[in-house]
């Protein structure tokens, strides 16, 4: 077979693991939207869908569209991340963006008003969802750039850069107690909320604006992929074919840290499924831009949804917010990235 | 014709490149010789505007820093000094030669185009490996490649025979040789292999701390030159009708 022949054949298989990656994922969903406290089988599901369950309606299908949208989000942008700052190790949660979201939400809450709530069933909501958006951006944002700055400043090693990270989740982390010290007690616990993170919290008008959001960015950075690749090859290489890096990682970086402050604001910090996301898609068909940033996103929202699945239905009826399934899955993950060696799982 | 005037580059404090002038023509090929750190590499690199030195550089007499990022690039080719280590496979690593034409995808032109470059460069074996899994010399064709499947007018190539045994070396010196000739392409070579340079080269520079020391045909490698370029003691010799240079040890 010919060379062209062959990697025609390459590019089959790759999309033939999306075709695949999609299916499983509405599998997923039809075994979420089934399990949980509240057992269906598959053939009353149907007629339960139609018929406007409000138990599916009201609870379940936001649920998982949620999962979905913000799994799929926090993938393309660690995807992004772990490009344009060379960093295998990169991802919304290890560098603090996420954190630094938290952070100027919580600001949002106590300061600026957003801070009452209302019981929607089980679950709390804080009314305002555009106020603590923007200030999670702004939050988000301290740390996209002191993270670009030392990793355009000094020729930090990956390792030194999620370091720099963890410091800035620490000071963020200092700053929300500070603002809890001196908050109310319904402030406190609806700060609180970022400390797990958790699905079951947005509405449908918050959905909208998630799938908004994960749609527009999902667009830029696709039609970036090209771009993505060609930093693969070093800045050098990069400028030679018409690239320009400086202005493809602030665009990165400021787009992937909207889209992670869009998702912290209405789900809390759920952590890892940026960073093992693309490295599963990588392992699988390689580094490749124009395939790692659509498969990533179906993979992050495989975990979310498998994780939250999981945290619903374990010791059900008590449900085990997802940020905490999703540590437990990817804390060790990403202690065996570390292992590998930062250099060698380069993006 | 690329032209260029009185260029000079400096890293901090560091004066690296100290105002160099020459000009190059369509379907020339030359090589930059000179010590370690003689400013080679930077120079090569002030060509393509990864490195923005003080001095003019035109393409065709138009002024470098009013040509498009993305139009220098189908203009200019580049292959570095050292490969990336990455996760593609080389097919798709090749193809990014293509990425200054790419409007929203690859069409079968590229492709095409890629095919063709990997059988000129007899790598078909190594198609759909990844890069990470290459050997130095495997990694050094690929670069050459890309930059082949970027069809650019102009070749900047940053020692291109590094970490190639000599078979490959000769094969990679015929390939520039051959474009420059049927393609009407401009080459200019940083090189540290005299030997090499003597018997391809059309045009030398000798570069000197940051200084053009010397510039013009091979006659400026001679044991004048070499001693004072290179601090060492040599003879050229002409041995069946080509020239050899033989260091004293």
């Amino acid at each position: 077979m010919s060379v062209a022949g062959e990697y025609r054949r390459l590019i089959w298989k790759r999309i033939s693991f999306g075709i695949f990656l999609i299916f499983l994922l509405i599998l997923l969903s039809a075994i979420a939207l089934g399990f949980g406290a509240y057992q269906m089988s598959i053939g009353d599901l149907f007629k339960a869908i139609l018929d406007g369950n409000p138990i599916l309606w009201n609870v379940r299908i936001p649920r998982i569209i949620t999962a979905i949208f913000v799994g799929a989000s926090l993938a393309i942008a660690g995807a992004v991340m772990q490009c344009i700052l060379k960093n295998p190790l990169a991802s919304p949660f290890t560098l603090g963006i996420s954190q630094g979201a938290a952070f100027g939400a919580a600001i949002a809450i106590v300061y600026f008003g957003a801070g009452q709530m209302h019981r929607v069933g089980e679950a709390l909501t804080i009314f305002n969802p555009y106020a603590v958006p923007i200030f999670a951006f702004l939050g988000s944002l301290i740390s996209a750039f002191v993270i670009l700055a030392i990793a355009k400043l000094r020729d930090l090693s990956p390792e030194a850069i999620v370091l720099a990270g963890v410091a800035m989740s620490a000071l963020f982390q200092a700053g929300v107690m500070l603002i809890q010290y001196f908050a109310t007690d319904v402030q406190v616990a609806s700060i609180v909320f970022w400390t797990f993170g958790d699905v079951a919290r947005a509405r449908w008008i918050e959905i909208y604006i998630i799938i908004a959001v994960f749609l527009l960015c999902f667009i830029y950075f696709f039609y970036r992929r090209w771009d993505y690749n060609s930093l693969l090859a070093g800045d050098e290489t990069a400028i030679s074919l018409g690239v320009k890096p400086q202005r493809i990682r602030l665009e990165g970086m400021l787009i992937s840290s909207f889209l992670t402050a869009v998702c912290v604001s209405f789900t809390g910090i759920i952590g890892f499924i940026g960073l093992v996301s693309p490295h599963i898609v990588r392992l699988v068909i390689g580094g490749d831009y124009r395939f790692l940033v659509p498969l990533s996103a179906i993979v992050g929202a495989l975990i979310l949804l498998a994780s939250d699945t999981v945290g619903r239905t374990i010791i059900s009826p008590v449900i085990i917010p997802v940020g905490i399934i999703t540590s437990i899955i990817g804390a060790p993950m990403f202690i065996y990235l570390l292992l590998r060696g930062g250099r060698n799982v380069r993006s | 014709m690329l032209e260029v005037e009185r260029i000079s580059y400096s890293y901090g404090k560091k004066d690296v490149l100290k105002e160099i002038t020459f000009s190059l023509g369509r379907g020339e090929m030359m090589f930059i010789l000179g010590p370690n750190g003689s400013g080679k590499t930077t120079l090569l690199k002030c060509l393509n505007r990864i490195l923005k030195p003080q001095g003019a550089v035109y393409l065709e007499k138009i002024d470098l820093n009013k040509i498009s990022p993305i139009e220098l690039a189908k203009k200019i080719g580049y292959v570095p000094q050292r490969g990336e280590i990455s996760f593609l496979t080389v097919f798709d690593a090749i193809l990014l030669g293509r990425k200054p034409y790419i409007r929203w995808d690859v069409t079968e032109r590229d492709i095409k185009i890629v095919e063709d470059t990997i059988k000129m460069l007899k790598i078909e074996h190594l198609a759909l490996r990844k890069l990470n899994e290459l050997s130095g010399g495997e990694l050094q064709l690929v670069l050459i490649a890309r930059a082949f499947a970027q069809q650019p007018k102009y070749l900047l190539l940053d020692e291109p025979t590094n970490n190639l045994d000599i078979k490959n070396q000769i094969e990679v010196m015929r390939l520039i040789k051959n474009a420059v000739k049927e393609k009407n392409i401009s080459a200019i070579v940083t090189m540290h292999d005299i030997n090499l340079a003597l018997n391809y080269a059309e045009k030398i520079m000798l570069l000197k701390d940051g200084k053009l020391f010397a510039f013009g045909g091979r006659e400026i490698i001679n044991e004048e030159t070499m001693e004072v370029v290179y601090g060492i003691r040599a003879e050229i010799v002409k041995y069946d009708g080509r020239f050899v240079l033989i260091p004293e040890i």
